[in-house]
């Protein structure tokens, strides 16, 4: 068989097929299939979903529904990092406005908006869980807490 | 029986219902969204909230969710309480801030549950004052409009594409103010039964894209109650009218029938009624049209000629049994092949001289194992499919009961039973859609599946337990002899006297073996059941032979295009050994060009009469509107032609001298109403009460309002004047309620929700089984296959049905004529590469392109019925294959 136009990698299928030991459905692989297909590709397009419904025994559109349901999963490419601010009530009243505007002052991008060099991506997320140190805010997986505006600068200068 | 409290009134309910479905039933108005009657509760959408209360101590109260509490002894609500109201209203409130502000441009104003259920829960005031989440809306096809904008996240569509309808191209996305209903693709939805997302979905967002082509307000639309002709199973529709075009087809709730729902080709394939190709004018070839035209049809009759008749399975009872009059018994033909004629009647014989029951419809839900013999239901009989869909769910959802939980609680049961489905067993000669379900299936040629269902009966038969085996037949015979309530169905798509014969003896042996058994047969047209009760002296193969043996005769052809049901060699014969040939027919077809005279028939829509479906029932339908042209029903020509008169006796007086004449036909006197029929002194409206441009409509002809038409065949009216509260079930000419404008009126119509329409749900049964009936029917095993190559029909929804398929919105669906082929079939045949192949049993041959289905058995080819290309063949074919 020809693989050359998949998406979805051997290595990534391989993963993938891996968690169906342990489940008791292959359809219960789901969300980790989604996350290991963003984990080699970034994002997880529509070609992907096509190709994974097979691996999965399920319709395109059910994995799209639980794909399109997490906003962690990201259905259009983003760049090499992702920025989640949140922008729930506690981060609201901590100053997460001030926040947003140095984030976007800083890259010239606003939410849902990738920066031209493909560097970052700008998402809203709600309550990251650390109301007591808001204002907050997530990068790929580093959490930053009690924010001042004047950090953010400093803070993505760490991401290449 | 449980007694509960609504606003400390006392009511008794049935038991094991819900509180929204209770007080819906006693009449009081609880505004709902997500709550379907078919598909029950999901509490989703938040907005029957009511007050419940422990007992009659409780003065506080807790917002409840009325469809999802139970209606047990003493439960205690309060629909009027005022966090209850402020609740709904504060609930309605937020799902309408996304949904723009276009009622007048949007389809379903006028008929909206959105509407209704606004103005009921007292949101009359929008302060939402942001902009609106707006959505891309796809296109899905040629049925349906998409409107994502306007949905209000009440989950209806999914439930019932996917839950109930067992689709599998349609979902729903994304999460809280983003959720997005569609496909994962924009393209063509590909469920049978798409088109009921019109009226399921309580908003615009599914509206029908042929209403549109021509739309017309509901309170502007003058309707009927009407039986859909799209195939044998006979579902009640309204059919709407304007300006002398068909305008859409509903469904009509029957709840012995169709209930809710319809297929695609019922709802979308109307079209060919307002097609160019209607005849519309009474003609006489290459002479007088209109009135001189008849004069010299009946000055030919007058002159005594010998007379043929070719009855149709598409006309109605009243035309058929005047044509059986006026050319007489001897001489009246059904309008079908030999073969399908003789299959029909086979159909007729074993339902009435057999001892099982064939159930309605409705009842084929509540059966808990299936066998499907010979026939693909959902291109034959598309509702019948949607029906056993819900009979596979019957056995699984036994263990959510056992659990206790509600007949009415679908998210918990569906939880439980999750894709378990069956005992659901298929035997067919091609692999079909239900496999989709199917516990397990088998392809097989005729001789092969009559084999196998013969062993089936037989083990039946023999009782007792069978040694657990792989053998399909074991494992049918297993599941149909644990079975509490087997349903056995088949139908005329193999066109095999035998299979029906072998469907009746697995059912008969079940019922030796005291089971509640049941037997559904496909029948291939509206009335093909109405023909073989009514009788002829043969099929049109008969008839094409007496022609020739006696040739001159004056035929009269109702309804048929005899090059639709058979050869054009045979059909030309006909019309070569015919002396005048009169034709009474609706459209323009192949025979036209060969008639003398040319009579234009009404089809369902200017036409009013009785069928008998699958079932045996008989149904009454309702002309719409008078056309202002020649158009007729068929029966009104038949009885001028036959009393040489210049107006047609009354329909009640034909129905009354069929009754008279044919004993099966007795009961159907008292089908409906007669056309003297009043509420007080007055008819029943066709039309609204507000309907509007009354007087100004016809004003591009004539300034003055012309006097309406008077319909002397019914208790209906063409206007709007007449008694505007409830019609008699079998007569409700539009569903509409005040405060419920939608389809969702149709619960003020019934019992209670879901139940049957006040005053019994509509139609006749006119076949019950007798208990010293038959239960075995001889089978003659030895089908003519000797080795040669057997070609079946293969059945498509869109394209197989002879006038749907010239509706323009089903003509974007209908396939290519292409034969499916195995490869093996092909290497035996020594067929290879690629063009077309010609298929020759000496006495037909075909030529069409192939592709190769490794799913059609050895030693079979499948050519789809009826389409253009391949109109006219009679099937089964035996003979041999060779490349073009
Ligand atoms: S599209 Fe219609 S049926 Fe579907 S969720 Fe929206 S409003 Fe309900
Ligand atoms: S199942 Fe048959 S009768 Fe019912 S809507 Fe479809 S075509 Fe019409
Ligand atoms: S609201 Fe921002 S972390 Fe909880
Ligand atoms: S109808 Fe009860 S919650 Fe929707």
């Amino acid at each position: 068989m020809d693989n050359s136009n998949q998406v979805i990698s051997e290595d990534a299928r391989k993963e993938i097929e891996a968690l169906f030991h342990h489940l008791p459905h292959k359809q219960a692989a789901c969300i980790d299939a989604l996350k290991i297909v963003q984990k080699y590709n970034r994002w997880v397009s529509d070609e992907a979903l096509v190709e994974l419904a097979p691996i999965l025994e399920m319709k395109t559109h059910e994995i799209d529904s639980v794909a399109t349901f997490y906003n962690i999963i990201f259905r259009k490419p983003v760049g090499r990092h992702v920025i989640f601010l949140c922008n729930s009530v506690s981060c609201w009243v901590m100053g997460y406005e001030a926040i947003h505007k140095a984030v976007k002052d800083h890259l010239n991008i606003d939410f849902g908006m990738t920066t031209p060099d493909d560097r970052f991506t700008f998402l809203p997320i709600p309550c990251l869980g650390t109301c007591d140190h808001a204002p907050a805010l997530l990068v790929d997986e580093d959490l930053y807490r009690d924010l001042k505006p004047e950090q953010i600068s400093e803070i993505l200068a760490k991401y290449e | 029986m449980a007694k509960i409290y609504v606003d400390n009134i006392e009511y008794e309910v049935p038991d094991g219902k819900n509180m929204l479905e209770a007080c819906t039933s006693l009449g009081l108005d609880l505004p709902y969204f997500c709550w379907h009657p078919k598909m029950h509760s999901v509490g989703a959408c938040r907005q029957c909230a009511v007050m419940s209360y422990r007992d009659e101590n409780d003065t506080r109260g807790r917002i409840t969710m009325a469809c999802m509490l139970d209606a047990n002894d003493g439960t205690r609500i309060s629909i009027n309480a005022q966090p209850a109201k402020d609740f709904r209203a504060g609930n309605i409130e937020s799902l309408m801030i996304n949904h723009p502000h276009d009622c007048a441009v949007c389809d379903e104003g006028g008929e909206c549950h959105l509407q209704d259920m606004t103005v009921m829960s007292g949101h009359n005031y929008r302060r939402y004052r942001f902009q609106k989440r707006t959505h891309n809306n796809q296109d899905l096809g040629p049925f349906i409009n998409h409107e994502m904008n306007r949905c209000i996240q009440c989950y209806r569509c999914v439930r019932f594409y996917n839950d109930y309808a067992g689709g599998g191209d349609f979902g729903v996305f994304a999460s809280s103010g983003r959720v997005y209903f569609g496909r994962s693709e924009e393209g063509t939805l590909e469920s049978e039964f798409s088109g009921n997302l019109v009226e399921v979905c309580p908003t615009g967002v599914f509206t029908d894209k042929t209403l549109h082509k021509h739309y017309t307000r509901k309170w502007d639309l003058t309707s009927a109650p009407s039986i859909c002709q799209g195939c044998s199973v006979g579902c009640n529709i309204l059919t709407s009218e304007r300006y002398g075009k068909l305008r859409r087809v509903m469904t009509r709730f029957n709840g012995d029938v169709n209930g809710y729902f319809l297929c695609d080709r019922g709802r979308f394939g109307y079209e060919y009624v307002n097609d160019e190709q209607r005849l519309t004018r009474a003609a006489q070839k290459d002479q007088n049209s209109g009135t001189d035209a008849f004069s010299a049809m009946k000055d030919h009759l007058a002159s005594n000629p010998k007379l043929i008749g070719i009855g149709s399975p598409r006309a109605s009872l009243e035309s058929n049994f005047l044509l059986k009059q006026l050319v007489g018994a001897d001489n009246f033909y059904n309008g079908v092949s030999a073969i399908e004629n003789e299959v029909v009647n086979e159909v007729l014989n074993v339902l009435v001289k057999g001892n099982v029951r064939t159930p309605s419809l409705a009842e084929i839900e509540t059966y808990d194992t299936v066998f499907v013999l010979g026939e693909d239901v959902t291109n034959t009989s598309p509702m019948i499919a949607l029906a056993l869909r819900q009979a596979a769910k019957n056995l699984p959802k036994e263990k959510a009961f056992a659990l206790k939980i509600q007949h009415w609680n679908d998210a918990a049961i569906r939880e439980v039973v999750q894709d378990e489905k069956g005992p659901f067993y298929l035997a067919t000669p091609y692999a079909t859609k239900l496999e989709e379900i199917a516990t397990s299936s088998v392809h097989g040629n005729t001789k092969s599946l009559v084999q196998l269902s013969s062993k089936v009966a037989d083990l039946i038969s023999k009782g007792g337990d069978h040694q657990e085996d792989n053998d399909f037949a074991y494992r049918v015979a297993n599941a149909l002899t644990l079975s509490k309530k087997p349903l056995i169905v088949s139908g005329c798509g193999m066109m095999s006297k035998e299979i029906i014969r072998c469907a009746a003896n697995i059912a008969g042996a079940l019922r030796n073996a005291g089971k509640e058994v049941g037997v559904v047969f496909s029948v291939p047209e509206v009335n093909s059941l109405g023909m073989a009760l009514l009788g002829s002296a043969g099929s049109l193969d008969d008839a094409i032979l007496q022609t020739e043996k006696e040739s001159g005769m004056t035929s009269i052809v109702l309804e048929t295009d005899l090059f639709f049901r058979t050869n054009s060699q045979k059909a030309n014969s006909f019309f070569e050994h015919s002396g005048k040939t009169i034709l009474i027919d609706s459209l323009e077809n192949n025979s036209t060009p060969n008639a003398d005279f040319i009579l234009p028939a009404g089809t369902f829509a200017e036409s009013s009469g009785t069928m008998i479906n699958n079932e045996g029932r008989a149904q009454r339908f309702y002309q719409v509107f008078k056309p202002n042209n020649d158009i007729k029903s068929s029966w009104a020509w038949l009885d001028m032609l036959m009393h040489q008169a210049e107006k047609e006796r009354n329909f009640d007086a034909i129905v009354e001298e069929m009754a008279n004449s044919v004993n099966a036909f007795q009961p159907i006197s008292g089908l409906a109403p007669h056309a003297d029929f009043r509420i007080g002194t007055q008819k029943i409206p066709r039309a609204s009460h507000r309907f509007s441009g009354r007087t100004s409509m016809n004003a591009d002809v004539n300034v003055h309002e012309p006097k309406p038409p008077v319909d002397e065949d019914s208790p209906l009216s063409f206007t709007m004047e007449g008694y505007h509260g409830k019609a008699p079930s079998s007569d409700i000419p539009f569903f509409w309620s005040p405060g419920w404008n939608s389809v969702q009126s149709i619960n003020k119509y019934q019992i209670e929700v879901g139940g049957p329409l006040h005053g019994g749900n509509p139609g006749i049964r006119l076949i019950e089984p007798s208990e010293s009936g038959v239960s075995s029917f001889e089978v003659n095993d030895g089908s003519a296959d000797n080795g040669k190559i057997e070609a079946l029909p293969s059945w498509f929804i869109f394209g197989s049905g002879e006038l749907t398929a010239k509706s323009q919105a089903i003509m974007k669906r209908i396939e290519p004529a292409i034969i499916s082929v195995s490869s093996a079939t092909l290497k035996n045949s020594g067929i290879e590469g690629n063009g077309k192949i010609t298929i020759n049993s000496g006495e037909q041959k075909l030529t069409l392109p192939y592709k190769v289905d490794e799913n059609v058995p050895a030693g079979v080819v499948l050519i789809p019925y009826g389409l253009a290309d391949t109109m006219g063949i009679t099937f089964p074919i035996y003979g041999n294959i060779s490349m073009d």
